[in-house]
């Protein structure tokens, strides 16, 4: 099938966590070709169960084929593809000490964030908040000449 | 049942599922579980010749039996070849455990001997899989693995035993249900939209019932039946269902799709209500999908949802099991008025008088497709059909006259050369009384002749019938319509001495050229308790007619000769 439509979507997983129950989502979407922006899990808390995020692209009729595949996995408990979420993803950058530091604070707590290490020659910050502002946020931090940016993927919570 | 071996644990549990017969290859990683096999008296094992074939001769058992099929193989090249098996089984949604020996855990991930992942390996081609980490869990695994097997839409699952866990001692308690709460299959379908269905069916002027081998798994023939009886309404069969309606009844036009007959693809392209049971709008059954059941609303029955709405937009979705579905349908029908399709059955009818399934028969050679007639009249229900893939397999899905479900058994998903003789085996040992004949060609049948010595040793007499063209004859087909007659690797004229091979490996050989020869080989063939080889001359440059071009509409089909006019 070629999958045309490209709109953003954001769906939950639901697994028993069980080992190779990630790689047998990986390979459903390599296998059939689906994409897979961005994907984050990690277990549920006072659970047998992980919740896994994964932000993909596509029309409706592949969002709804995604999630009927996804379901026929048997670790798979629940997929939810979300319509009404708060979204968020979390990012950590390093910058040179020698940067202007009182900037690269504002503009971390301008996105959630704030300094959460400092070092001889480096400075960490972190920060949280909605995709597409993580976006704005990585091009504003290119200012201070970043040496490392890395992101943690997309969670997202249905409201 | 207190403390024993994984080993030991593995025979239990076969016994406890019922399974009668186990097909396989002993190996390294394996060997403790043969061990037990060699103690026990539970089941029978055949060892059949490489394990390809025992995965397909357990495949060809569940197809025949609708039970779960079991094949043992040992880890690395033992489970490399079983692959094929698993994958034919998958696409084809069939009842199958297959248990492979693995190295033990501590060398798991350290390239020792044999060491293949094979969860990894088969996770595209089986329903499920487990590696099975502790002998604490291997009976929940083994029971688990039974129920994924033959619950939902079926479908084969691979237990991977790693060596040390089946020396293990644990306590066997089989449990005797299972909680998976990551899987509930559906089978009641959703009331509302069965009732919606019915008004469809009910308003529709040209309804056509669309049966597919999801209506043979889920045992519905019975009520398939009932249904187009109540209603009068027209049906057609995909490959995997043939049977469902049996041969003689008179609302059956035949099979659909790329070498369906003119009046079953006429219907689909020309119908105004799908009313699909258990098919899965493959696309050798669609032809161009855009051109498919263009006038159609579409009612899609289909135990597994992600069937549905995959290839075609569907407007009646019911999610759930065919016999369950309709079971509520039924009793909304019996006010159906039938004379509302009579128009659209009388235009069926004359498209299948203007086009009927047909061929030209000879005198000089023996046609293919008289071969099938035959078997059918000489035989007919009492047999069992198996086939390769090829031509010989659409020759005898158009042309043999099957009145059951499970009658008819090949590989219609993943098209699997060289599944046949296996799984005839598998067959034949499910019921020893029939007549289970391997429909089959030159080239397919080499791929899995090794069986002959299974057959002969453990004295399992199936009947290969070889179609022999001389060609991997469907290749042929393609290239003689669509690559200008270039036979690029498709000429089998070297050929193998077919009764001295069948000889040499404990079975017999027949050499048949004429039509008188055919009577009196078939019929020695089924007094003999033997396993043979009956290879038939045929034509070598028939075609399977009709034919849709890949990717074609299913109404633009090549004709054969016997049939005036263009469609
Ligand atoms: C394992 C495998 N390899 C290749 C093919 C492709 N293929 C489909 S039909 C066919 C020819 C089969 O020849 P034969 O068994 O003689 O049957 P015929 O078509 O001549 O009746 C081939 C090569 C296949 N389906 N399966
Ligand atoms: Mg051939």
């Amino acid at each position: 099938m070629v999958h045309s439509i490209n709109e953003r979507r954001v769906i939950s997983v639901i697994v028993m966590n069980e080992s190779s129950v990630l790689t047998r989502i990986t390979a459903l979407f390599a296998a059939r070709g689906y994409n897979i922006e961005s994907l984050t899990v990690a277990p549920i808390p006072n659970s047998e169960m992980s919740h896994i995020t994964i932000a993909t692209n596509g029309s409706a009729k592949l969002m709804e084929q995604i999630t009927k595949q996804l379901h026929k996995l048997i670790p798979v408990y629940k997929v939810i593809e979300h319509e009404e979420m708060v979204e968020k993803e979390m990012v950590l950058a390093k910058f040179p000490i020698a940067e202007n530091l009182a900037d690269i604070s504002v503009l971390s707590a301008a996105y959630n964030g704030g300094v959460v290490n400092v070092g001889k020659e480096m400075i960490i910050v972190m920060v949280a908040d909605e995709p597409k502002r993580i976006k704005h946020f990585i091009e504003a931090a290119q200012r201070y000449n970043p040496c490392e940016i890395v992101r943690g993927g997309v969670v997202a919570i249905e409201r | 049942m207190g403390q024993m071996s994984g080993a030991q644990m593995v025979c239990e549990a076969i016994i406890a599922e019922g399974v009668k017969t186990v097909f396989g290859y002993p190996g390294g990683a394996i060997m403790h579980v043969y061990d037990e096999i060699y103690k026990q008296n539970g089941f029978e094992h055949i060892l059949n010749r490489h394990e390809q074939a025992a995965v397909h001769a357990a495949d060809g058992y569940a197809r025949a039996t609708g039970e779960v099929g079991v094949a043992m193989v040992t880890s690395g090249p033992g489970f490399t070849n079983a692959v094929t098996g698993l994958a034919t089984a998958y696409m084809d949604s069939i009842p199958l455990i297959v248990i492979s020996g693995q190295v033990p855990l501590s060398l798991i991930g350290t390239d020792g001997f044999q060491e293949i992942d094979a969860v990894g390996i088969s996770r595209p081609c089986t329903k499920h899989n487990f590696l099975v980490r502790s002998i604490e869990e291997l009976p929940r695994v083994l029971k688990e693995a039974f129920y994924i097997a033959r619950s939902g839409r079926p479908g084969p699952v691979l237990v991977d035993i790693p060596k040390d866990i089946t020396v293990d001692i644990g306590e066997f308690i089989y449990p005797d249900s299972v909680n998976i709460p990551s899987y509930k299959p559906t089978y009641k379908g959703n009331k509302r939209q069965i009732e919606k269905a019915v008004e469809a069916i009910k308003k529709s002027k040209k309804p056509l019932l669309y049966i597919g081998g999801g209506a043979v798994l889920s045992g519905a023939y019975a009520l398939i039946r009932e249904l187009a009886k109540k209603t009068q309404i027209p049906v057609v069969e995909t490959l995997m269902a043939r049977g469902v309606m049996g041969a003689d009844n008179p609302l059956l036009l035949g099979m659909l799709g790329m070498h369906g007959n003119y009046a079953s693809n006429m219907a689909m392209s020309e119908t105004d209500l799908v009313i699909s049971l258990g098919a899965r709008f493959d696309d050798r059954v669609t032809g161009k999908l855009s051109e498919f059941a263009k006038y159609a609303d579409i009612i899609h029955v289909d135990i597994d949802a992600a069937n549905i709405g995959k290839l075609v937009d569907v407007d009646y979705p019911i999610v759930g099991d065919v016999t369950e579905v309709l079971e509520a349908m039924l009793p909304q029908l019996d006010d159906v008025d039938t004379d509302r399709y009579e128009a659209w059955r009388n235009i069926l009818k004359r498209y299948d008088e203007l086009h009927p399934q047909s061929y030209v028969d000879s005198d000089e050679v023996i046609k293919p497709q008289w071969a099938i007639e035959r078997v059918g009249e000489l035989v007919g229900e009492d047999a069992i059909i198996t086939s390769d893939v090829g031509q010989h397999q659409m020759w005898a899905a158009q042309h043999y006259p099957f009145d059951r479900p499970r009658q008819w058994i090949n590989s219609g998903g993943l098209g699997t050369m060289g599944f046949g003789f296996p799984a005839a085996l598998g067959a034949k040992r499910a019921f020893p009384d029939k007549t289970v004949i391997n429909v089959t060609g030159d080239g397919s049948i080499l791929m899995n002749m090794q069986e002959l010595v299974t057959a002969a040793e453990y004295k399992i007499p199936v009947i290969n019938l070889i179609l022999n063209n001389h060609f991997l004859g469907m290749v042929r087909q393609w290239q003689t319509f669509f690559y200008e007659k270039r036979y690029s690797e498709t000429d089998l004229s070297f050929q193998p001495n077919w009764k001295a091979l069948a000889e040499a490996c404990g079975g017999i050989g027949y050499d048949v050229t004429t039509k008188a020869e055919f009577d009196a080989a078939l019929k020695d063939a089924i007094a003999q308790d033997k396993v043979c080889f009956m290879n038939v001359a045929v034509n070598r440059f028939e075609d399977v007619l009709p034919m849709v071009p890949a990717g074609g509409a299913l109404f633009n089909m090549m004709l054969p000769q016997t049939t005036k006019g263009d469609a």
